[in-house]
């Protein structure tokens, strides 16, 4: 696909020193700054799961947990509700509704 | 797996457990050669519940937007209709979102979908391989007359998920516990999926960012990659795009392609 645009080299060369100025701003840390500060984030992320992502953020597969959960059969799609679905809006005024259609 | 393993017995066991309508297998029995199918249906219910956990846990938005009881349901449905492929667990479901798309008490919410998707691609990134990504200064060495020429290496965790809704904003309220305001649904919003370090980290794409990043980590040179964004997108700022993916970690080294 040719481009309807033409990106010529000054364009290319300011956007290029303007982003390393921006992530020269962003980030005046030296090597071993960084290096700590990193270090810092690793130590508190072991040992800390997120919430909402059960019990693993490794996803499933990753422990060991009993399946002795009952599955609730019948028309489990009719139990409307109870999400945060209604929160979520569509500009015609049409909400999430989890009512049969 | 040694050569010699007999899997006739699996083979027996195995076709109804995801298949209510099919009867405990023969080689299924109680004391006394009495028919056993209480008890194969414990196997048949765990391996159903494992499964929709499975989704659960690599979809809790989703869940939390549809409720569990939905969720369920829903997952229910795949289950039976895309059984895995794989032993690895964290590999399942990745037709869910597709299936949510055809899914019909989910056409109500055409937002779901998208949201699957940024979830699917928040796991994938969680499990690529490291790598360290690209520093600054490897774009600092490089000197302004070859920048055209400059084909950026995509960091093993990069995702991206083009969305017609606020997929970004609905994934980003329902992946926690907090309370879920008003969200207004109408705008577009492509997501930027990294790992930097050990952290997934979601963001929202400026507009035409989605093609400029997709296009560079397709190995496509800058000067071309911006091209298109401009025609995509006559508002892309190119600067603001190149420092927010280098920010976000979405690659690892440069090259030199062909002009």
């Amino acid at each position: 696909m040719s481009a309807k645009h033409v990106v010529t080299s000054i364009v290319l060369a300011g956007a290029a020193s303007t982003a390393l100025a921006t992530l020269a701003a962003a980030g005046p840390l030296t090597k071993a700054e960084a290096d700590a500060a990193v270090a810092a984030k690793k130590e508190k992320c072991f040992g800390v799961a997120l919430k909402g992502q059960n019990d693993c953020a490794a996803g499933p597969g990753t422990t060991c947990q009993g399946t002795s959960t009952v599955d609730f059969q019948g028309n489990a799609w009719k139990f409307v509700q109870g999400g945060t679905c209604t929160s979520i809006e569509l500009p015609n005024g049409k909400k999430g509704s989890l009512k049969p259609v | 797996m040694p050569p010699e393993q007999d899997l006739s017995f699996a083979a027996a066991f195995t076709p109804g457990l995801l298949d209510p309508t099919r009867a405990a297998p023969a080689i299924v029995a109680g004391p006394n050669g009495k028919a056993a199918g209480k008890r194969y249906a414990v196997y048949r219910n765990n391996v159903t519940v494992s499964l929709i956990d499975a989704l659960a846990a690599i979809y809790p938005a989703v869940q939390r937007i549809t409720g569990p009881d939905f969720f369920r349901a829903m997952a229910r449905f795949h289950i039976r209709s895309s059984p895995p492929t794989s032993p690895l667990l964290f590999e399942y479901g990745r037709e869910f979102a597709d299936f949510i798309t055809r899914y019909e008490y989910a056409q109500t919410m055409p937002w779901l979908a998208d949201v699957a998707r940024i979830e699917r691609a928040w796991l994938d990134a969680y499990h690529a391989q490291d790598a360290a990504p690209l520093s600054a200064a490897a774009l600092a060495a490089f000197a302004s007359e070859r920048l055209a020429d400059l084909v950026f290496i995509a960091h093993p965790a990069l995702r991206i998920v083009r969305s017609s809704f606020s997929a970004v904003t609905i994934f980003a309220a329902n992946r926690d516990d907090a309370p879920v305001g008003r969200i207004d649904a109408s705008t577009p919003e492509d997501a930027l999926i990294t790992r930097p370090e050990f952290d997934v980290m979601v963001r929202r794409l400026p507009p035409g960012g989605a093609v400029f990043a997709e296009r560079l980590a397709s190995g496509e040179p800058l000067r071309g990659a911006a091209a298109s964004a401009l025609d995509a997108c006559p508002d892309f700022d190119l600067a603001s795009n190149i420092t927010g993916l280098i920010e976000a970690g979405a690659f690892t080294s440069l090259a030199l392609g062909d002009a």
